[in-house]
């Protein structure tokens, strides 16, 4: 099962690959990593997504609170939240057919098409995670050039993220 | 002499970074800082001139930290060493991993290239905080002098508190020569790191009810109760509901060994009666250990009977490996002091008359050697001559394991080892850096012939420094640990380990030669130190008894029976039933 793991570390230099080092030498696997700062100039948000049983998932978060650098790590999996990934991907259309086709499926996930050319359309989408995966899935028997993922961001419906300072 | 080279820089209030870093190191009680030098610390070096601790000069690096790391494991206190830029920092690096294994607290110095050059390749560049990361508790690159007296005091913090372990601040060149009227902070404030936990009331309430409900209790004590200072608190736990108590090799010492309800050291090769207790028992309470896979061996028949609780500070060591019914997360002083209270006297009389069968009838015993001293009898000596007060450093292989069985060990601290990373060349400057900790203490190395030459060179040190060390090289000839499992796992197909000149495999392309290399006492007394071979039984404590006695360094090179083997042995992966025990 895939879960995603919010982690609020200090904004120093050398902390993104402090945190990528542990995962990669303790033989976990992220799947997405995104990292950006926050409403606190000195704290940055890390987003994973790790896919693991529970056993494994609980070794990341111990594993990264142990860590100097870390504030707080939340298994967002585990809370009320919301979560969301930008997706950029081309897509080969050389008839009139397909490029009906594929736009008509944009349509009905609320992607939009943000280039045309004569031989392929780029679309854009935003989803939570389950949309994401159904619409890479109906893209499938079209020819996919290219894709882009911003990996995924997600934030708790109610207020825990208790590591910012007021 | 001139004392600064650059006075005329200095005004009242500003210091170079140079000079932040030796009083980062006063104002954090550092006592003996273990160093060598190099032309990325050249401005370190030219303040610690006038430094009011004692500096030591390693003759490598690597024997510079195992000496700060004996000196911490010997008293608590955090060690001290400083290394240069590019090759000096990789030669730390095993020493550093070392330490990082058992969280023994040091902080490691080390120069850099000037920061403008980071990155270039400059000469002796080494990216040394990318290369310590996996092997250290945590590490800073200096960016500013001005942060340079919180970076050290942080550095010092870090290494001490929660789990200790290893820190290493890598200063560039160009900062150390800078000026800054930065001084160092009065309390450290660090958001993130907050190595405090106050352990939860209930989960201690559960654990005595465990424990008052339980009829075949075993304590399992690891490293953590001796950096933790725990020992008074387990004895008085133990005692009061009469839990037999069984340590792993890191917590030789925390329980005294003399004690009715000691089982002494469990695991790959621990005592049969603490193995079988663990197998037995309804209720294992692991106390600072983290269930290493040389304890557990098969970790789904571990202890496959008990309910088992773990109360660590680290809580990523709770239940990371072995199930966990009960995790309890604090510092065990505390812990344990607020669980006392909870729980009832009991005798457990049957469980522990069972525990006391299994140590009698099957001690840690060995084959007798007749003419040939046997390796275990020479501990078994160290124990006897020095009244069981010697404090005994030991390197790694078979000579480790035998020092673990075969001493009674009452104190903590009294038995320093390599355990998690298992670094042979640890003993000789590990036992060197205890003694400069504990002057008054006897400090004995138990080495092998194969280990002792990783790092003989610092065998100066303690003979310069009038802190002698009294090292016994168990010399049977071969690189003894994997020979053995040579023996028993790979058919007897002794491939790389000998290490006399006869008998050499085919592929070495070795002549037949009967002499034994190097010849150890030539070496020793080329060193400076006294030494001497012995052969036969009857030498071992005459010559123990002058070396102790002596107060100089001494190298005691005993020929012992060259196939001698550690048992009892539970095989890698296995459970307590595959055992075997060909002790006698
Ligand atoms: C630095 C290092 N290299 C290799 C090993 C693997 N190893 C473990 S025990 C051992 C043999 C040690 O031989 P010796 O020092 O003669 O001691 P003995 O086992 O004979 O007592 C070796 C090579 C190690 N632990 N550390």
């Amino acid at each position: 099962m895939n879960n995603i793991i919010n982690c609020l570390v200090e904004n120093e230099p050398g902390v993104l690959a402090r945190i990528v080092s542990m995962i990669s030498g303790r033989g976990y696997n992220i799947q997405t990593l995104n990292v950006g700062p926050t409403q606190d100039n000195n704290v940055s948000k890390m987003t994973m997504v790790v896919p693991g049983d529970e056993h494994v998932i609980e070794q990341v978060v111990h594993q990264l609170s142990k860590q100097i650098n870390v504030i707080e790590v939340v298994n967002m999996t585990n809370q009320r939240h919301m979560n969301r990934e930008l997706i950029l991907v081309r897509v080969a259309s050389e008839d009139h057919a397909s490029r009906i086709e594929i736009v008509d499926l944009a349509t009905l996930f609320d992607a939009k098409v943000i280039a045309v050319q004569e031989d392929s359309v780029t679309l854009q989408m935003v989803g939570n995670q389950e949309r994401i995966c159904d619409f890479l899935r109906l893209l499938k028997p079209y020819h996919v050039i290219d894709i882009s993922r911003s990996g995924v961001i997600a934030v708790c419906r109610e207020s825990v993220d208790a590591g910012f300072e007021n | 002499m001139k004392k600064h080279l650059d006075k005329d820089k200095e005004s009242n209030k500003e210091r170079s970074g140079a000079q932040c870093v030796i009083d980062g190191l006063t104002s954090a009680g550092c006592e003996v800082l273990f160093g060598y030098p190099g032309g990325a610390v050249l401005d370190i070096f030219n303040c610690l001139y006038d430094a009011p601790f004692q500096f030591v000069l390693s003759r490598h690096e690597q024997g510079a930290v195992h000496m700060a790391d004996g000196f911490a494991r010997a008293t608590g206190k955090t060690g001290c060493c400083l290394v240069t830029s590019g090759p000096g920092a990789t030669n730390a690096v095993t020493g550093l991993a070392t330490a990082n294994m058992d969280g023994i607290p040091m902080v490691c110095i080390s120069g850099q290239v000037p920061s403008a050059m980071i990155g270039n390749d400059a000469f002796q560049e080494a990216d040394v905080v990318g290369i310590t990361r996996p092997v250290t508790k945590h590490n800073f690159l200096v960016r500013s002098v001005e942060e340079l007296p919180s970076v050290i005091a942080q550095a010092f913090h870090i290494a001490s508190s929660g789990k200790p372990g290893p820190v290493v601040v890598d200063i560039p060149k160009d900062i150390q020569r800078q000026m800054t009227e930065a001084t160092i902070p009065e309390a450290i404030e660090m958001r993130a790191y907050k190595p405090h936990v106050d352990f939860k009331k209930e989960d201690v309430h559960a654990l005595a009810a465990l424990i008052n409900s339980s009829e075949r209790p075993v304590l399992y004590v690891g490293g953590g109760a001796i950096a933790g200072d725990a020992s008074a608190e387990l004895l008085e736990l133990a005692h009061k509901a009469n839990i037999p108590v069984c340590t792993t090799l890191m917590g030789i010492g925390a329980f005294p060994e003399d004690d009715a309800l000691a089982l002494s050291m469990l695991g790959m090769h621990g005592a049969v009666a603490a193995n079988y207790a663990v197998d037995k028992c309804d209720l294992l309470i692991s106390a600072g250990a983290r269930f290493d896979d040389r304890v557990t061996g098969k970790i789904s028949e571990f202890a496959k009977n008990a309910k088992v609780v773990h109360i660590d500070i680290d809580r990523s060591a709770i239940g990371k490996s072995v199930r966990c019914d009960l995790g309890v997360e604090g510092y065990l002083k505390p812990v344990l002091e607020s669980l006392i209270p909870m729980v009832d006297k009991a005798d457990h009389k049957e469980w522990v008359d069972q525990t006391q069968r299994w140590k009698d009838r099957f001690p840690f015993a060995y084959p007798g050697g007749d003419d040939t001293i046997m390796p275990q009898f020479v501990i078994e000596q160290i124990c006897a001559v020095s009244g069981g007060k010697a404090t005994v450093v030991t390197d790694v292989g078979q000579n480790q394991m035998w020092a673990a069985q075969h001493f009674n060990y009452t104190r903590p601290r009294s038995f320093i080892t390599s355990g998690g990373l298992g670094t042979m060349g640890f003993g000789l400057p590990a036992a060197i850096g205890a003694k400069f900790a504990c002057p008054n203490d006897l400090v004995v190395c138990v080495t092998g012939d194969g280990g002792v030459q990783m790092n003989f060179q610092e065998l100066v040190v303690a003979v310069e420094h009038k802190t002698p060390v009294v090292t016994v090289i168990l010399n049977n000839g071969y690189l003894g640990m994997v020979r053995q499992w040579q023996e028993m796992f790979y058919d007897h197909r002794y491939s790389g380990v000998t290490l006399g000149q006869s008998k050499r495999q085919r592929m070495e392309r070795i002549d037949e030669g009967r002499e034994y290399l190097p010849n150890f006492i030539m070496l020793a007394e080329a060193h400076g130190a006294c030494a001497k071979r012995i052969f036969k039984p009857e030498e071992v404590a005459p010559t123990l008894k002058e070396a102790f006695e002596s107060g100089k360094s001494w190298v005691i090179e005993c020929i012992v029976e060259p196939e001698a083997n550690v048992f009892p042995m539970i095989p890698p992966g296995q459970a307590v039933e595959a055992m075997i025990n060909r002790s006698v």
